[in-house]
């Protein structure tokens, strides 16, 4: 087991299986389809993400350097927190981008009843270690145990 | 962060529970990056990236009808991204259903809650806001609080506005309360470029091919461009825009590029040259074959490769005037020299309301209703986002429609090709 000391953007503690991408992670090319059709598992419909296409995102720890994309990437975010069918927490390596930060923030504070733990800065050394599958947990105080 | 005492105040509540929600929002938007305070927008006018009243997003409908009941509204009227159905854009009959029975059915609804939120008239509705003919355009030094990725790109880059990448929802709110969070775009620290481009390609560069491989090699940080003025010229006149209007939707898109600067053109670039670039700048080096390169990368998703395409989009971003005419022109000339009247896969050219108003007064109209060419308002990528659409083969010359949906990008030259002699 491994810790790393990251930033709370939002906070909350979760424990989820890992899911990883070392590419940006493009939220409105990932979400939207599983949103719209009403995918359960809302599988990353990201076809320019050979790391996530077509992996279930709902309910587990998604660790990722950044997000990319459209600008509409943080209101689908938010929608997905909404319609409760987010990611169980969201860990950065890098600072988080804007996008991101804007769909944690309006999820936690126009949505009731779902928290979603946000995370950055936990490094490079974060993203190298953590493999799909390892079980993740989110602190409080912005600490991720990768196990 | 440190606020001022009316900032304090609406935090606190004195203005409602709302607003207090909406500068709780920017506060902690903010804090994310470190900033110390907010400023004020200074521009005109604001432009919201959603347009569209997909089911889906209902949580956004029902965030801005908080809003509107609250009796909060934007301080500036604003302009938004294009509507996503029209009907004059080829659709069979299950799509047409799914689109107006199952997808887009909060449109009317959506519409109206805009109209009541403050947008400037019911034709602003385009990617290309500032295009002279909507009538959004900021001028050098505004504080903006847009959202929509190629505007903003443009806004920063081109006119040299100030603006972050803000995301959907956090435009309309900055202009509710009239502040946005002093950080990154804003700043002069932050536009500084920490990517050095040599462009060193023997031809011009297809501006959505090379927006693309900066976007993908920068990601979000200010790239800064040497090489290019040699093949579109040291003039910001309506060609260089319209190219860099096309480039930065691919840095945007590809990547995650809010600003860049060309050496020798955009107007921060002119007025400050090298000074620009920041310490330690990383340098990436673009020639013809890393174009090639990054063109035989992209992911074919077709279920057959080898379809014939059923559709073509040009125009997302949406067209400039100058684009609709020099299309036309060329697409009379291939036709022409391939002995055909009609393009021979169904093609749509996509502009703003107020640019297709012009375009239809001018002779050139006629000109390319005659070659089969069908002009549209619409967003392709709205069009395009659900699974029927990733079943049937469309092209483009949009590195941002390619990346969002099953559309096959060609250069501009190669989808001139394929809509006048037919096939791939």
């Amino acid at each position: 087991m491994k810790k790393f000391q990251g930033r709370v953007i939002t906070p909350g503690a979760v424990t989820a299986e890992a899911v990883v991408t070392t590419q940006g992670f493009n939220t409105l090319a990932s979400l939207q389809m599983a949103l719209q059709f009403g995918d359960k598992q809302v599988k990353c419909g990201d076809q320019n993400n050979p790391e996530l296409h077509g992996k279930p995102l709902i309910g587990k720890a998604l660790c990722l350097p950044q997000t990319i994309g459209s600008t509409t990437g943080g209101l689908v975010l938010y929608c997905a927190c909404a319609m409760q069918k987010n990611p169980a927490c969201m860990l950065f390596a890098n600072h988080i981008d804007s996008l991101a930060a804007a769909g944690a923030v309006l999820a936690d504070v126009w949505v009731d009843g779902v928290t979603m733990p946000v995370i950055d800065s936990l490094g490079d050394e974060f993203l190298a270690y953590v493999k799909d599958g390892m079980k993740i947990t989110v602190k409080e105080d912005g600490v991720v145990e990768v196990e | 962060m440190i606020l001022t005492s009316e900032q304090q105040a609406i935090l606190n509540g004195e203005k409602g529970e709302t607003l207090a929600k909406v500068m709780k929002t920017l506060v902690m938007y903010g804090d994310a990056f470190e900033a110390e305070k907010l400023v004020p927008i200074t521009s005109k006018y604001n432009h919201l990236v959603t347009s569209f009243g997909l089911k889906v997003m209902s949580p956004v409908y029902d965030l801005m009808q908080t809003l509107l009941d609250a009796g909060v509204a934007s301080g500036q009227k604003f302009s938004v991204d294009p509507r996503p159905l029209d009907k004059n854009v080829p659709a069979n009959f299950l799509q047409n259903f799914v689109f107006n029975k199952f997808m887009y059915t909060k449109q009317s609804f959506y519409e109206d809650q805009l109209e009541k939120l403050g947008l400037m008239d019911k034709n602003a509705f385009s990617c290309t806001c500032y295009m002279d003919e909507v009538g959004n355009q900021p001028k050098k030094g505004d504080v903006l609080s847009w959202a929509e990725s190629s505007a903003v790109v443009y806004a920063n880059s081109v006119l040299g506005a100030r603006c972050n990448r803000n995301s959907g929802i956090i435009d309309i709110m900055g202009s509710i309360v009239g502040y946005v969070p002093y950080f990154g775009l804003l700043t002069d620290e932050g536009r500084k470029a920490t990517w050095i481009i040599r462009v060193k390609t023997t031809k011009k560069p297809e501006a959505q091919l090379l927006g693309s491989a900066i976007g993908m090699k920068v990601m979000e940080d200010v790239p800064y461009i040497y090489g290019l003025t040699e093949h579109i010229g040291n003039e910001l006149n309506d060609a260089a825009k319209a190219y860099l209007k096309d480039f930065g939707a691919a840095t945007a898109s590809n990547g995650a590029v809010g600003l860049y600067h060309i050496d020798g053109l955009t107007p921060e670039a002119v007025e400050l040259g090298e000074a620009l670039i920041a310490e330690g700048a990383k340098e990436y080096i673009i020639d013809d074959a890393e174009l090639e390169r990054v063109q035989a990368n992209y992911p074919v998703i077709w279920k057959n490769p080898d379809a014939k395409p059923k559709l073509c989009f040009i125009g997302c971003p949406h067209l400039s005037l100058e684009q609709l005419k020099t299309w036309t022109d060329n697409i009379e000339a291939a036709l022409k020299e391939n002995g055909t009247a009609k393009v021979q896969i169904p093609t749509v050219l996509t502009a703003a309301p107020g640019v297709l108003e012009v375009f239809n007064k001018t002779e050139y109209a006629e000109r390319l209703k005659a070659t089969g060419v069908i002009t549209s308002y619409i967003c392709p990528l709205m069009y395009m986002n659900n699974p029927l659409c990733k079943k049937m083969p469309v092209i483009t010359s949009s590195n941002k429609l390619r990346t969002y949906t099953s559309a096959r990008y060609y250069t501009d030259a190669q989808i001139l090709e394929a809509i006048t002699k037919g096939g791939k």
